[in-house]
């Protein structure tokens, strides 16, 4: 006869997956774009990207040993990993070590702990983040660099990208520029028109991701393919990514085909700013997303909406961080009103009738 | 294929592991040795325990009744075997729990000798009421796990004019594979006693539904059926639970059972293979039900096999003879890994509702490391019944017991597939069975707390009647004593 045995409820087998095993998925999906970025932008991003993945990890462990726990088991959940990850890749390239810090900060501290933790949180951790900085610290968060791979003869060498990350860049004006969006928005103010001010760009560096912009956000591509990766890994599902992303193509369809000279194609959205990175990665974050697929459509649909207001009438040229926000914020109330219909009852939950047969 | 898009798909569910290959591809074992002592418990099925007709020391043969079947929903128990009456009292019941039920003890004989079986000629002759009574009176129930007595639903099918019958052969639950062997083996008996079921109910039509990983049972079933237009077999996919009777009603029908509803209501009954084969036996040979296909499995089972045994056979004997691992069984589970029962220990014996045991070594089980929640939400993408666990989950941690009843709680099924999908380990159904089990000792006790304030209030109420009863009579009586004083007075008046 066997001995005692605790009694347990079903299911006494499970699927082979994990939380920490779902982050290292997600972060395996970003890291084509960011070794993309980290490659286009050299040495001052990779420091940023350590300093700031570090520093929230710190910041992690530094908040659990606050409330008496073990940090070790919730840092190997890889969550603050993960938090720092696309919180990095959503900073200008060369931003001072602070940003990275106090963005980590914000990030862990304000985004999730004093919530209660992992899955408490309501806002996107990183995204909170990155607002709270653009909105303290318009000039750093703004300074793009210019594209200067790493091993190029122009390119900062690891000596000289310690001096950028930790005292500044010396001549500003020849290492940096405006994005893509920036610029069309400074131009339009300009009365400028849209044929005009695009007479240099390049889609097929967006694309690919050689240009200025965030860290690791620039590649279109890679991100595009992490995230039908992470679609096909069953970690995340189709409906954010493909509303929030037909949404902006439609809106932005509509206006320009009224007007093309005010209002920036389709391709041109979805092929620049945050657009890949926030559709795939950022609006899908489990813990501030809606959890039924139809909750998840209008999600997506909500923040692919607010991106194409802020872009096209609002005062900064990229609206993502601010759409998620807000979309975060309307996901309880999406919760609470799209249910799934019970088995037997109808959507308010009544008892179906039984049909006259 | 038209006709298949019209139809709701399957909704929710997981595919599991199977872990049926082995167990699927092996011969039944009947030579399974007759246990010393058969532990029978009164109660192998949902409804009344049975009532004992025999008394201690009797000796009883094979078939012989042992408990009469009580009230509407019940079913009798017969002796599995022939030998003598040890003992009617408490023994541990095959429940996570192992509390002690009353169970008839039978020590074996070792003859095996048959009690005088009633035969029938042609027994569509018989009323379909016959068959019903005779179904009822072979103590089967649902061998599917559900063990609600078969004559109850048969009636409840006729009186209902079901216009489908349903047999449930898709054994969705991993590791089990009795029905899959029983349809592979016995495809002819089965289809006979699903002809004895229709016949029972007075319905036209029956769809056997087989999940299309058992290709040699479906190609079984699908040859014995060729000569009777009235059954059909089809396929079905492999997902669980696609066994759920309700799912599987509104896969084939495309009907949905209304909450509070039977299915016989919106025209469909559902029953399992192995209670056709049941059927089969109880009316072609008058035999009742006294034994069943048990799948033993597990990594902890050096002999996993699918075994004939008699009911009240101590799973302790089981293993033996299946050379299980004690050292490696991390826990026993009575039925499928899904929805199964963890047994507390092997001294508790098998009954109507076992269709396996499975012994599992720790690194088959779920890891028990529990992670907050992430609310990736994968559970309302498996539920079933459309419910979200994770947030009643959340209000179950909080007490919130009647946010969670608002969520849906009632309409769990317990299939496991939250539990099973969870990337952090939360035994959720543990949560809903908790809290389905609090949420009705806490209305019996509201109901109890109610019960004795009407009580203490009928008894003020009797108390001031009397009280103001007694005041009227006392007043009564005063007023009558001044009545009598004033006429005494005129009286004396008069004469003076």
């Amino acid at each position: 006869m066997i001995p005692h045995m605790k009694p347990s409820s079903g299911a006494h087998v499970g699927a082979n997956n994990s939380v920490s095993h779902i982050m290292w998925q997600v972060m395996l999906a970003l890291s084509p774009a960011t070794a993309f970025g980290l490659l286009c932008f050299g040495w001052p991003a990779f420091n940023l990207f350590i300093i700031t993945v570090v520093s929230a990890v710190v910041f992690e462990a530094f908040c659990v040993r606050l409330k008496g726990r073990v940090a070790k088991p919730v840092i190997m959940d890889g969550s603050a990993v993960l938090t720092g990850w696309l919180l990095a890749i959503t900073l200008p390239p060369w931003a001072p070590w602070w940003i990275g810090v106090v963005g980590s900060g914000l990030a862990i501290i304000l985004g999730k702990q004093v919530y209660g933790g992992l899955g408490q949180n309501l806002f996107n951790p990183a995204m909170l983040a990155r607002v709270a900085l653009l909105i303290s610290f318009p000039i750093e968060m703004t300074t793009w660099a210019n594209v200067s791979p790493l091993f190029f003869p122009h390119s900062p060498g690891l000596i000289e990208s310690w001096h950028i990350t930790f005292s500044g860049i010396d001549n500003i004006d020849a290492s940096t520029g405006a994005t893509t969006l920036g610029f069309i928005k400074t131009e339009f103010s300009q009365n400028r028109l849209l044929t005009d001010i695009l007479k240099d760009y390049s889609g097929f560096l967006s694309f690919i991701g050689a240009t200025r912009g965030s860290l690791g956000e620039t590649s279109t591509l890679l991100l595009g393919l992490g995230g039908v990766w992470l679609i096909r890994q069953n970690i995340i599902q189709w409906q954010i990514p493909v509303s929030l992303l037909a949404t902006v193509a439609l809106l932005a369809g509509i206006f320009h085909g009224m007007d093309s000279e005010h209002y920036i194609s389709p391709l041109l959205h979805l092929n620049s700013g945050a657009m890949m990175c926030v559709a795939f990665f950022i609006a899908t974050d489990y813990v501030t997303s809606p959890n039924t697929p139809t909750g998840q459509l209008v999600f997506g649909a909500g923040c692919g909406l607010l991106i194409f207001v802020i872009r096209t009438w609002g005062a900064y040229p990229e609206g993502a961080g601010f759409a998620v926000l807000l979309m975060n914020s309307a996901t309880p109330l999406i919760d609470h009103y799209i249910r799934p219909r019970i088995y037997g009852r109808d959507r308010k939950g009544k008892p179906l009738e039984i049909p006259k047969s | 294929m038209l006709n298949f898009f019209k139809k709701p798909g399957f909704r929710g569910g997981v595919h599991a592991e199977e872990h049926k290959t082995v167990t699927a591809a092996l011969p039944i074992v009947s030579d399974f040795p007759l246990p010393k002592k058969l532990y029978i418990p009164l109660q192998q099925h949902v409804g009344k325990p049975a009532e004992p007709v025999i008394k201690v020391g009797e000796k009883v043969l094979k078939g012989q009744l042992l408990a009469y079947s009580q009230g509407l929903i019940s079913a009798p128990v017969h002796a599995p075997s022939s030998g003598v009456i040890l003992d009617v009292n408490d023994y541990p019941a095959p429940h996570p729990s192992a509390l002690p039920i009353r169970t008839i003890v039978l020590e074996t004989d070792g003859k095996d000798e048959w009690i005088a079986t009633q035969t029938v000629d042609d027994p569509f002759l018989l009323d379909p009421e016959e068959i019903s009574f005779r179904v009822g009176a072979a103590g089967i129930v649902g061998l599917g796990g559900a063990t609600f007595p078969t004559a109850v639903k048969l009636n409840m099918g006729r009186e209902n004019h079901v216009d489908t019958l349903i047999i449930n052969g898709s054994e969705c639950e991993p590791y089990l594979c009795c029905d899959d062997r029983l349809m592979q083996e016995h495809a002819e008996k089965i289809i006979d006693g699903v002809r004895l079921m229709l016949h029972g109910m007075r319905t036209e039509q029956a769809v056997v539904a087989i999940e299309d990983n058992k290709p040699l049972a479906f190609a079984a079933m699908q040859a014995a059926a060729e000569a009777h237009a009235s059954i059909k077999v089809i396929q079905i996919p492999t997902r669980y639970p696609m066994g759920w009777d309700r799912q599987l009603i509104r896969y084939v029908t495309g009907k949905e059972v209304p909450v509070g509803c039977r299915s016989s209501e919106i025209g469909v009954t559902i029953h399992n293979v192995g209670t056709a084969y049941a059927v089969h036996k109880a009316i072609r040979y008058g035999q009742p039900l006294l034994s069943r296909i048990v799948t033993v499995a597990g990594g902890a089972v050096k002999r996993p096999m699918n075994v004939e045994v008699p009911f009240g056979t101590l799973i302790s004997e089981l293993f033996s003879f299946c050379e299980v691992n004690a050292d490696e069984t991390a826990r026993i589970v009575m039925g499928g890994p899904m929805m199964g029962d963890s047994l507390p220990h092997t001294g508790l014996p098998t009954v109507k509702a076992t269709s396996g045991i499975l012994a599992l070594a720790q690194s088959e089980l779920k890891s028990s490391d529990e992670q907050p929640c992430i609310r990736c939400a994968s559970c309302v993408s498996v539920c079933p019944a459309g419910l979200r666990p994770l947030d009643m989950a959340n209000n179950i941690r909080i007490n919130q017991l009647d946010a969670a009843v608002d969520l849906g709680l009632k309409d769990c099924i317990s299939c496991g597939c939250c539990s099973y999908i969870c990337p952090s380990n939360i035994p959720l159904v543990q949560f809903f069975k908790y809290a389905s089990g609090e949420v009705v000792a806490r209305q019996q006790a509201q109901h109890k707390s109610e019960q004795t304030k009407r009580l203490m209030d009928a008894r003020n109420a009797r108390m001031e009647r009397i009280a103001q009863q007694q005041r009227e009579d006392e007043l009564a009586r005063i007023a009558a004593k001044a009545e009598r004083e004033r006429l005494k007075a005129e009286q004396q008046g008069a004469l003076v």
